[in-house]
């Protein structure tokens, strides 16, 4: 079942360490994210994104004010990391089988290996793999857990073009076939506007929501490239504006 | 394959050296003091069928296997905690540096006087001396635990076992087997001071006779049967499990 996300971040900041004063990484970020909703965090590097991420996951807790998921108490949440994050001592199938939930249907992972085609490297350790094998490895082991969430930090950077292009078009398909609610950072206007039902954009650190902008045009007709343009820099000058 | 057979050649060929080296040498001194290869093979054989050498290796073997362990487990827990709670750092780092600094022998003395010449005494002393190596060690390895795998274990749930198992262990495996293998050096040769010292049996106590009764050539023999078994031990468990272990990074 997927979930929505209220959520109510009032302040996050790292304590001074080393040197370096305390850092405030968001402030007064207040969003909702519908169930089913595919929405991306649009801001440029440095203004708390991944923050945002790992709060909503739970892997960071020392912070005030509360993430609400719809009643649930604990979502499945698929996480994709900016860097793929595999065990390099375990093979890529093991690493998809080492998240499955207890009782899981363990025939997922062969099938999710074939979705995202690395039913033949499904024996290699992650060295032996393309930067874009290990992205696609990291997004099926999201996928392993059924999650009702999803949470992408700029998973295809790093990437050359046109591999970026197969894996955003992979992870749509994905998400057709299994639904879940999906929170997608990136920086890049060409990879929000490609992917997003609506992108909420951040103010630069500390972060909080400054606007949003739906889109509005159905997936399909997304495939072409003028539309993409033009909705890419109408995001790229909306956000210029709003950070001057 | 044909480069592992060229290496065992090698390595058979530097020993049969060392053979010939240590024959050539006790021919030429022509003492009782420095006897020959045959003599030496002959003593180790007669030991072993009518002497005391497989009671003494086994008591002796005995006593490092228990040592080794207690070090191991101690002190990789005392590690892994001091690596990841600074307080405990902070409070314990410096017995570890004393410890680190006391010597083995000095450990022994104490622990004999106050314990009385038993095994129990003789094995902590052991474990004592070895202990502060794995903790430093491990200390490091929990230090250099990478935290993005640690945020992915967390956030898809892992749990406290499976997390341990597949994320943590195998992080710390090359720490674990680079404190084995110098434990082991390390050990084997604190325990047959020990016993030298202490002890009414074992390989220590039987060089410390043969000391007194200058028969060089049983000396020989014994040392060199345990030296036998400790590189069994290092050829046979523990480079087969070092590269079982290591056989992702390929």
């Amino acid at each position: 079942m997927t979930t929505g996300i209220a959520l109510e971040v009032d302040e996050k900041r790292y304590p001074a360490e080393g040197g370096h004063g305390a850092v405030i990484a968001l402030r007064g970020l207040h969003a909702r994210i519908a169930p089913n909703e595919f929405c991306v965090l649009f801001g440029p590097s440095g203004c708390g994104k991944s923050t945002l991420l790992n709060i909503i996951a739970g892997i960071d807790r020392s912070f005030l004010g509360q993430v609400d998921f719809d009643g649930q108490h604990v979502p499945r949440i698929g996480y994709v990391f900016q860097a793929p994050r595999l065990l390099p001592w375990r093979t890529v199938r093991e690493n998809l089988e080492l998240v499955l939930r207890r009782g899981a249907d363990p025939g997922i992972v062969e099938t999710l290996l074939n979705e995202v085609g690395l039913a033949e490297a499904a024996g290699f350790y992650p060295s032996r793999l393309s930067g874009g094998m290990a992205r696609r490895a990291a997004l099926a082991r999201a996928f392993a857990i059924d999650p009702d969430l999803l949470l992408l930090d700029e998973p295809f950077v790093s990437l050359d073009a046109a591999a970026a292009v197969r894996l955003r078009a992979l992870l749509l398909r994905l998400v057709t076939t299994r639904p879940a609610t999906v929170l997608f950072v990136t920086h890049d206007a060409v990879e929000a506007v490609t992917l997003a039902d609506r992108i909420l954009l951040l103010t630069p650190s500390p972060g909080r929501v400054l606007a949003e902008m739906p889109i509005p045009i159905p997936r399909e007709q997304r495939r072409d490239q003028d539309i993409i343009s033009v909705l890419a820099a109408k995001l790229a000058c909306l956000g210029q504006k709003l950070i001057d | 394959m044909a480069r592992l057979s060229a290496a065992v050649a090698g390595r058979v060929a530097s020993l049969l050296l060392l053979l010939a080296v240590w024959e050539g040498a006790s021919r030429l001194v022509q003492s009782r003091l420095f006897p020959g290869t045959g003599a030496v093979l002959a003593a180790l054989f007669d030991e072993a069928v009518h002497g005391a050498l497989l009671h003494d290796l086994n008591a002796t073997l005995f006593r490092v296997a228990i040592a080794f362990a207690a070090a191991m487990i101690a002190g990789t827990v005392i590690g892994i905690a001091m690596g990841l709670v600074r307080a405990l750092d902070t409070l314990f780092d410096s017995w570890i540096v004393l410890l680190l600094n006391l010597p083995a022998l000095v450990i022994a003395v104490l622990l004999y006087i106050w314990f009385g010449l038993t095994d129990a005494a003789a094995i902590t002393a052991v474990a004592l001396s070895k202990l502060p190596t794995v903790v430093v060690t491990l200390r490091e390895g929990t230090r250099a635990l990478d935290r993005d795998l640690a945020g992915m274990a967390r956030s898809f749930r892992l749990g406290a076992m499976r997390t341990l198992r597949h994320v943590i262990l195998p992080q710390l495996s090359p720490y674990l087997l680079v404190a084995s293998r110098s434990g082991l050096a390390l050990i084997w040769k604190i325990v047959l001071v020990v016993e030298l010292l202490g002890r009414p049996d074992g390989i220590g106590y039987e060089i410390q006779v043969f000391f007194q009764l200058f028969d060089i050539k049983r000396l020989i023999a014994y040392a060199l049967a345990f030296v036998a078994v400790v590189l069994a031990i290092e050829w046979c468990v523990l480079l087969p499990l070092e590269r079982r272990v290591l056989r992702w990074r390929g």
